[in-house]
């Protein structure tokens, strides 16, 4: 079938401002988004610039806003999109070129929350595992499958709006560790959440759960973490 | 270089020590280490009994007795504490009933020799891979190592022999840099996508070997390539064996449950070498499913629904996503997928590379995971070893480098570095010629496919070898239209182009001297294993000529003596 895309085109070394340019291709409607913006890249215009790596929806390369709302390209099929195809950048970050934005704010604000196990052990002592219920590992299963593709904070309107705000990215995975039964840094990750930048910026808008590829419930995690800074309840 | 399991694990050991860095053409959490799904295997027996030598006596059978036993060793006795550490460093493995980590079936893993399938691998849900890389993604940022991401690996600085940095392009703005070191390790993953089927990531080509093999390096046993059973029908994305070890069947277009024949004791759990070849026999045969009968089907429909739902959710939704089948109540189409590279740089196991077959090393220089072959895969990788493999040998080649950059002087690296780099990048973008690199990648990929996949013949090789060769002519002649600075993604594309023809070059040239079948190297015209001829290493290297020049290394032998191989 023919597909229509309108693809927002910026080329910093030639262009004063972003701009729409229409390509029309021949696709399958079971290819992915990704498959046709290779076509375009291989066969139309090289210079096309695009992350994608996994081309299955699991390294979260290639979030870009598709007919006007964030998706990964690898993970929605032409046949469950609208034509023309608008394809957009991500919000939020630095515009660096066609539908690369300069990612460092995103990883910047997901390292503020400390995203690793905080445990207060011996180093020395020879490894072994510790036990962990069934039950306890399921209360943060849903936040460990974030893939740091940015989707969620770059969908939602007030990162776009607060510099200051480390965006559901980061408190999806600040969650992940607050509700492990085996880290004891909840409280300093709290503070944090609770702070100027934190978790209760959020105005529960949900374009994040919606944006989510992995299927996160992120607006409910943003809601536990604002619960367990309030009622000190972890 | 590559932050993938294997960079990251190295990075955190050698950071502890001395001053480290990580470069990288993606952001770390993009690695294909991420994609990996069923498990981990070490022989912790939280299930049920198990010893780390039946998971070596595994690994070596599986290998076909091609793997070095020594490394086996190694990889299967330090599997236990690697996992305990992972959890430690806290990764969300899924638990037993009393709390411990949960194991399960996996592919050519048993007990006791050979008895029974065993419940060896440590899994999270089927996203093992993707909790590995976070967990030591998280650690990496915890310890402070730093990154340089979307930096792509263009050549490696030598000095009389020993290594003292590379070199890398960065992608972002189109500017060399020169990265000076006292040791350099490679974990740069891959290449399958030499292939037009392949559960590769499109990042996947050969960066780091492309780079060994133009410094007159070696390569190890590259004519092993495994591709994996089971692959999305015409995407090839990758359905993990934990489908199987969970209860999945494989069946043809009459129903039939064809591994039966194949492998009468563990049949559907048989090691993907095997499992790949029966399908190609049954497609082959006439017994393929669907309208053109070229797949077969994945029958997970006698699976407790809530199994499927709860352990393999990634792989449930691919289906319906890509294909538009429900697992849960239909067969899903599969094929043979191209999905790991066993042979690549070769390395001791410490992960010292080696210079030659003779065994020496280039001192400074290491690498580790599947860019490297140390060789614990041998002619087949079991499912789950790789994983193992990337944080067993990735620790050791952190410790490794960590100790010689502590103890050696940097060598004085000459200020012209970066020229041989800069003159090919110059070399793409000029000059009239006009063939995109598309079109060479394509055929690359098809010729690969064809010829050189599941199973190979003495006139099917030469003919590939041919048409690489005029790739390779016409590649010469191609040409970068992009002249921009800022991620020009057709430049990189292009480069990546260079490094897969030499990546199919070597594999088809060691494919096509080895005169026998092992392993994932099936010969229609030599079907037999050959052990009093070729129980040995392939290795290549390109010669000064411009061809490329064959040495063989003998295998490290140990408690297993190659025996006629049945599961």
């Amino acid at each position: 079938m023919e597909v229509e895309l309108r693809l927002l085109r910026y080329n910093p070394e030639r262009d004063s401002e972003p701009h729409f340019e229409n390509y029309t291709i021949e696709a399958d409607p079971m290819d992915r988004l990704l498959d046709c913006l290779h076509v375009v890249k291989w066969k139309q215009d090289s210079s096309l610039a695009l992350r994608r790596s996994c081309g299955h929806g699991i390294c979260g390369s290639d979030a870009m806003v598709i007919n006007g709302v964030n998706r990964l390209a690898c993970k929605v099929l032409i046949k469950d999109l609208s034509q023309p195809i608008t394809v957009e950048p991500i919000r939020g970050l630095p515009h660096i070129k066609d539908f690369i934005v300069d990612m460092e704010p995103f990883f910047a604000g997901y390292k503020e929350v400390k995203p690793w196990l905080i445990v207060d052990e011996d180093e020395k002592e020879p490894p072994r595992e510790r036990i962990q219920s069934p039950e306890d590992r399921e209360r943060y299963d849903d936040t460990t499958k974030c893939i740091l593709c940015a989707a969620c904070t770059t969908s939602c309107p007030i990162y776009w709006a607060d510099g200051n705000y480390v965006g559901p990215a980061a408190i999806v995975n600040a969650h992940r560790f607050i509700f492990d039964s085996r880290d004891t840094g909840g409280r300093e990750r709290l503070e944090i959440l609770s702070g100027k930048g934190g978790a209760f910026k959020c105005r529960t808008a949900f374009n994040c759960t919606d944006a989510c590829p992995r299927g996160i419930k992120v607006t409910l995690a943003i809601q536990e973490v604002k619960r367990a800074a309030l009622y000190d309840s972890i | 270089m590559g932050a993938g399991g294997a960079g990251l694990r190295a990075a955190l050991e050698a950071g502890k020590r001395v001053k480290t860095a990580v470069v990288s053409k993606l952001y770390p959490t993009r690695s294909h280490t991420g994609a990996a799904q069923g498990g981990m295997c070490a022989a912790l027996a939280n299930v049920e009994e198990d010893s780390w030598e039946w998971h070596a006596f595994d690994t070596v059978k599986g290998s076909d007795f091609l793997a070095d036993q020594d490394a086996v060793d190694v990889m299967c006795r330090e599997a236990v504490t690697s996992v305990l550490e992972l959890e430690r460093m806290g990764l969300p493995f899924n638990r037993t009933p009393d709390g411990k980590i949960d194991q399960r079936r996996f592919g050519g893993h048993t007990r006791n020799h050979g008895e029974a399938a065993v419940k060896r691998a440590c899994y999270a849900a089927d996203r093992t891979g993707h909790m590995i890389l976070q967990t030591l993604f998280q650690q990496c940022n915890k310890e402070g190592v730093e990154f340089y991401n979307e930096f792509f690996v263009v050549d490696l600085v030598m000095v009389d022999g020993a290594c003292a940095g590379i070199v890398a392009y960065e992608i972002a703005t189109g500017e060399l840099h020169v990265f000076r070191s006292k040791s350099v390790l490679f974990a740069t993953g891959g290449f399958g996508k030499m292939y037009k089927i392949t559960s590769n990531a499109h990042t996947l080509t050969g960066d780091g070997p492309g780079v060994v093999f133009r410094k007159g390096l070696p390569l190890e046993d590259m004519e092993f390539f495994q591709f994996h059973p089971t692959g999305l029908y015409r995407l090839g994305i990758l359905l993990s064996e934990a489908a199987r070890g969970e209860g999945g069947i494989l069946r043809n277009s009459d129903g039939e449950r064809f591994m039966e024949r194949y492998a009468p004791t563990i049949k559907d759990l048989a090691p993907r070498d095997m499992v790949s070849r029966a399908e190609f026999f049954e497609i082959k045969e006439g017994r393929g499913a669907g309208p053109q009968q070229d797949y077969l089907l994945l029958d997970l429909t006698e699976v407790d629904p809530e199994v499927i739902e709860t352990k393999l959710p990634d792989i449930t939704e691919f289906a319906r996503t890509y294909l538009d089948v429900d697992p849960v109540k239909e067969g899903v189409p599969i094929v043979p997928t191209a999905h790991y590279a066993m042979g690549g740089i070769p390395t001791t196991i410490g992960a010292e590379v080696r210079r030659n077959h003779a065994g020496d090393i280039v001192d400074g220089f290491y690498a580790a995971g599947e860019c490297a072959c140390v060789s614990v895969h041998g002619a087949n990788r079991l499912g789950t070893n790789s994983l193992l493999d990337i944080v067993v040998f990735g620790r050791r080649g952190g410790l490794s480098m960590a100790e010689y950059a502590a103890t050696h002087k940097q060598l004085p690296v000459p200020d012209d570095a970066h020229v041989e780099a800069e003159n090919w990048i110059v070399e793409l973008l000029e000059g009239d010629k006009r063939e995109p690199s598309h079109a060479i990648r394509s055929d690359l990929q098809d010729v690969m496919w064809d010829k050189v996949s599941v199973s190979r013949e003495d006139e099917g090789l030469k003919h590939a070898l041919e048409r690489i060769d005029s790739l390779k002519a016409r590649f010469a002649k191609a040409h970068v239209k992009d002249q921009s600075k800022i991620f020009n993604t057709e430049l990189v594309e292009h480069m990546e182009l260079g490094y897969l023809l030499d990546m199919a070059e070597a594999t088809t040239v060691s494919a096509l001297a080895r005169t026998e079948s092992r392993g994932g190297h099936y010969r229609e015209d030599h079907q037999m294993r050959e052990d009093d001829h070729w129980l040995k290493h392939t290795f290549i290297k390109r010669a000064e000529d411009g061809g490329t020049e064959l040495g063989y290394m003998d295998v490290t032998m140990g408690r297993y003596e190659p025996v006629e191989r049945k599961y």
